[in-house]
């Protein structure tokens, strides 16, 4: 007699996902299904929904999804965490989204340590518009717009979201992490889990930022391109906890 | 024993599952789905159930199940 041990999480739909092959929003969008899932949240969560690649997130999570303008969810998710007692409102970024036209509304976000879920998707490019270099793009990557690779003395460094945003003191936990492995989704869970955790006990502010593969913006095979995450991905953006305050027992 | 189903036609041919598997119960078929996409295919012999595949697939095309326990009397 066999048994069904890992299936599709409850709070997707059953809609399949229009990414790319071998892109990683599958693997993350599946991580917090699965938390909604075993803290029984379906019903009072509110995904506040990126522009960018993920922009049809509404289509895949059973719940309750709002649009906000391009980099303003995390403006958006304050008046609705603030103004809906009892929901458990997140926010799903991409680096366009987050680290580029919506920095001011993160960075405020975090400073006043509004008690909200960020889930920030780092691939260091714009896959939805064509691969053009991003604030994350690493130093010498080859994107649309750098096809000679960032030249950092033109286009100037990295944004590195987890750790800008670590010092503020409504920020109660930032972790960095990548989904390229068993391994480290295992890790990546782990992670998304505490997050939900800390938005439960009211400790404030909250971020993940997952370092993500983009086979077609990067021009690479889906295993290849998860490797790259690995080997270059995590010299410039480092894995690990960047802020935790500590959680209730 | 275990064994995974894969639904063809979630199944994007990424090849994720491919490389995460240590039992090798796993690769690219011959096969296209509807989308002309190359899908993967179980051709385990020894699956242990781990879940590997299930963990790095990106478009939840993958089930895994495993036997239950049988209880032996001592």
């Amino acid at each position: 007699m066999s048994n069904q041990i890992l299936e599709r999480p409850k709070s997707l739909t059953q809609k399949q996902f229009h990414y790319c092959p071998g892109c990683h929003h599958g693997i993350i969008h599946r991580l917090i299904a699965e938390t909604i899932d075993e803290f029984d949240l379906r019903e009072k969560t509110i995904i506040v929904q990126p522009v960018g690649c993920a922009v049809y997130i509404y289509e895949y999570f059973d719940t309750d999804v709002s649009e906000a303008a391009h980099g303003r969810a995390p403006a958006v998710a304050t008046a609705i965490k603030r103004v809906s007692k009892g929901k458990f409102v997140l926010t799903y970024q991409g680096d366009g989204d987050l680290a580029a036209i919506g920095t001011a509304e993160i960075v405020h976000a975090a400073a006043r340590g509004e008690n909200i879920c960020v889930f920030f998707v780092n691939n260091a490019i714009y896959g939805m518009t064509g691969g053009q270099m991003a604030p994350t793009t690493l130093p010498g990557m080859k994107t649309a717009t750098t096809p000679l690779g960032r030249d950092v003395k033109k286009q100037g460094y990295p944004i590195k979201v987890s750790e800008m945003l670590a010092p503020f003191e409504g920020v109660s936990y930032i972790e960095r992490v990548m989904v390229s492995s068993p391994k480290h989704v295992i890790k990546a869970k782990s992670a998304v889990r505490k997050a939900f955790k800390y938005q439960l006990q009211e400790k404030g502010f909250s971020l993940v930022e997952f370092l993500s593969a983009c086979p077609t913006g990067w021009g690479m095979p889906p295993v290849d391109a998860a490797k790259w995450v690995e080997e270059n991905m995590t010299k410039q953006f480092p894995l690990g906890v960047y802020k935790e305050v500590g959680l209730d027992d | 024993m275990a064994k995974v189903v894969i639904d063809q036609e979630r199944c994007k041919g990424c090849g994720l599952c491919v490389a995460a598997c240590n039992f090798g119960n796993l690769r690219i078929g011959e096969n296209f789905n509807s989308k002309s996409y190359k899908v993967s295919e179980f051709v385990g012999e020894d699956c242990k159930g781990c879940g590997f595949c299930y963990m790095v697939c990106p478009d939840t095309a993958i089930t895994v199940y495993r036997d239950e326990k049988v209880e032996v009397e001592k």
